[in-house]
């Protein structure tokens, strides 16, 4: 199994995540997937990528190092990003009710063995 | 010429690509100088056609010259770049309204107030166009896109009674200039700078996201890097606010301090008019 399914099954086993993707920050495209019906996982890609890149070079201009991840809280759920290596970024998106501490545990480990 | 526009203009002229006529031009606007204002914003129409900030301010300036066809292409073309932009669906609404068609106007003010519920000045518009007997008197743009200033103390800053006070808080306006706070580092106030130009329009960006994904309003963002923790809220439709805290403290609580200065900030916005 590649790293990149092993990650998606990691993170969509904690309770609460609604699907998970593998994306290309530089372009906003989906890589791997793995989405409950309802989710659209190009769109989560476009706008996930979009905001990661913005946020990155928000933190380049603070003198900061990239971030290490995102939670963009919405009042009916969540995105989380946890940027991984070679430009790939690992996204999940959540309902309101799911374990956040654990995704955001699942997804940096497993964003660092991203290839 | 007061000395911000003599720097505005002097800006423009030494960086003519720059999104400075966005400031030049407003600057212009609300000291009655629209034929000036005019120029500036069709300078940065042409430069920058794909810019729904550049559209909106054409549209103010149209409108406040009396050109309210002028004034409604252009907020169309801002609304066409930006489906949610809540100024140029207000901006609509008052030209409906002038011109008698009162059912468009509430529904505008509504598809903004549903970008935008937090926006208490939407709601006000609404009940007082709902409960106007005609289309006369119309209430100005200005008006429209601002509530009621309460009495409110103005020597104080807002972030006063934060822990840090203004370091480590930044508010930004929708053109990525910064309206308080500073960020604590070597580089001063010039990295609060930087970072505010980054955070134009990441506000809309969030808002497009979440309402795409199905996930209703934003409410934060929270950023952790190896050397801070970042937080991010919008204290109003037009403005970001950013908290950042040194990596020992949990983000939990960062969440819980942006929170509090967005309030503070809210308060502070709504005072200063």
């Amino acid at each position: 199994m590649s790293a990149t399914r092993t990650a998606l099954d990691r993170v969509t086993r904690v309770p609460g995540v609604r699907g998970a993707l593998v994306i290309a920050a530089a372009d906003g495209l989906v890589v791997a997937e793995q989405l409950m019906d309802g989710v659209d996982g190009r769109a989560a890609a476009a706008l996930t990528g979009s905001l990661v890149g913005r946020l990155a070079r928000t933190a380049e201009s603070a003198g900061l190092r990239p971030p290490a991840f995102v939670h963009l809280r919405g009042d009916a759920g969540s995105v989380l990003a946890a940027p991984g290596p070679d430009d790939l970024v690992l996204v999940a998106v959540v309902s309101p009710d799911a374990n956040l501490g654990l995704a955001r545990l699942e997804m940096i480990e497993a964003a660092e063995r991203l290839i | 010429m007061t000395d911000d526009i003599r720097a505005l203009t002097a800006r423009l002229a030494d960086e003519p690509a720059s999104l400075a006529f966005l400031e030049l031009a407003e600057a212009l606007r609300r000291r009655g100088q629209l034929e000036a204002a005019y120029k500036v914003a069709r300078g940065g129409v042409s430069r920058y056609p794909g810019l729904a900030d550049a559209h909106d301010l054409m549209a103010r300036v149209l409108s406040d010259q009396g050109d309210l066809a002028g004034a409604f292409d252009a907020w169309s073309s801002a609304l066409q770049l930006d489906p949610m932009r809540t100024s140029a669906l207000k901006g609509i609404a008052f030209l409906y309204f002038r011109a008698g068609d009162r059912d468009a106007a509430l529904t505008h003010l509504e598809r903004a107030l549903d970008v935008d519920p937090d926006d208490p000045a939407i709601p006000q518009a609404i009940s007082r166009l709902a409960a106007a007997p005609s289309p006369a008197p119309a209430p100005a743009p200005a008006e429209v896109a601002a509530p009621e200033p309460p009495p409110a103390p103005r020597v104080r800053g807002p972030f006063e009674e934060m822990d840090g006070g203004e370091h480590g808080i930044l508010l930004v306006d929708a053109n990525g200039l910064r309206l308080r706070g500073r960020l604590a580092g070597e580089h001063g106030d010039a990295a609060g700078d930087r970072v505010a130009a980054q955070l134009a329009g990441v506000s809309r960006e969030a808002a497009r996201a979440t309402r795409l994904l199905g996930l209703g309003t934003w409410h934060s963002i929270a950023v952790e890097s190896p050397d801070a923790h970042l937080v991010l809220a919008h204290p109003t439709a037009d403005t970001v606010l950013l908290a950042a805290r040194d990596p020992s403290l949990p983000m939990g609580r960062v969440t819980l301090l942006a929170e509090r200065a967005a309030r503070a900030a809210r308060a502070w916005l709504e005072a200063e008019g």
